[in-house]
């Protein structure tokens, strides 16, 4: 059986998971929603994840470290969307707002 | 066919990504992101690990997806307040940052130090049996302590989302 690891250099899949981080820090930086936020930083927890995964293939495919770490990380993930869109509703609820530039008590 | 295969699902990832980073209205946006996720799943077929790809359909494309368009609904925040644009230098600035990313990673690929070795064992190690052999022995504490991290997650988002006695407005 061929397997991507003939077909494809490394290099091609460490430039796709690049870009969706690229993608994910824009989106992370551009957005005012704190929904869009949060949406840009689970795109870049993804990519990382990508590169976790294409490491192990193509470097170390006999240790199933790569994929452990990548089980864990999809975890913490998980936990900050939870965290994070909780965050999202309290202070939804005391400012009636989710627009990032309004939520400024804490400006000098 | 592998490089067919791969190349259509990188353009697919990446695209939603593009439409989900550029379109205003935050439920297009979630789906848009959904299918990404799913892109990034065949990604994971792709790399002989199915069992990641079935984690990243259940966990990702369905609970934390279900999770974000439940709370855009619950807030009534399709639209966004995204013509308010108070810093107007802060969208070049990101879009400065990210394309710096770009041919950061770029040059990193393209002018490598050293050459990347491949090894080609065929290999079963994706395989769910082994995976979870491995997580509840050499892996056991890490995981434990992943237990615990939802744990403190699913406390402190109940704690964060409690309606408190009296009504402290900020």
């Amino acid at each position: 059986m061929r397997s991507i690891v003939t077909a494809m250099p490394l290099e091609a899949i460490l430039t796709v998971a690049a870009a969706l981080f690229c993608i994910g820090l824009f989106g992370a930086l551009s957005r005012r929603n704190i929904i869009g936020i949060l949406m840009g930083v689970e795109l870049m927890l993804n990519a990382v994840n990508i590169n976790l995964i294409a490491f192990w293939r193509y470097l170390e495919p006999t240790n199933t470290s790569g994929l452990i770490f990548a089980i864990i990380a999809i975890t913490v993930a998980a936990a900050e969307a939870a965290v994070g869109l909780a965050m999202v509703i309290a202070v939804y609820r005391t400012r009636l707002t989710i627009n990032a530039d309004e939520v400024d008590t804490l400006r000098g | 066919m592998e490089i067919a295969f791969f190349i259509i699902t990188a353009l697919l990832t990446i695209g939603a990504a593009v439409a989900m980073v550029l379109s205003h209205n935050a439920v297009h946006s979630a789906l848009w992101l959904v299918l990404n996720f799913f892109g990034v799943a065949v990604l994971y077929l792709l790399l002989n690990a199915p069992f990641l790809a079935m984690v990243q359909i259940t966990v990702y494309a369905g609970a934390i997806m279900v999770l974000f368009l439940f709370v855009i609904m619950l807030l009534g925040s399709e639209q966004g307040q995204e013509e308010v644009n108070g810093l107007p230098w802060q969208t070049p600035v990101a879009l400065v940052m990210g394309l710096l990313l770009v041919v950061m990673a770029g040059y990193a690929l393209f002018f490598p130090g050293t050459p990347v070795p491949t090894t080609q064992t065929p290999n079963e190690i994706g395989a769910p049996d082994i995976l979870a052999r491995k997580l509840f022995s050499t892996y056991l504490l890490p995981f434990e302590i992943t237990s615990v991290l939802l744990l403190v997650a699913l406390i402190g988002a109940v704690v964060l989302t409690m309606k408190s006695r009296e009504g402290d407005r900020v």
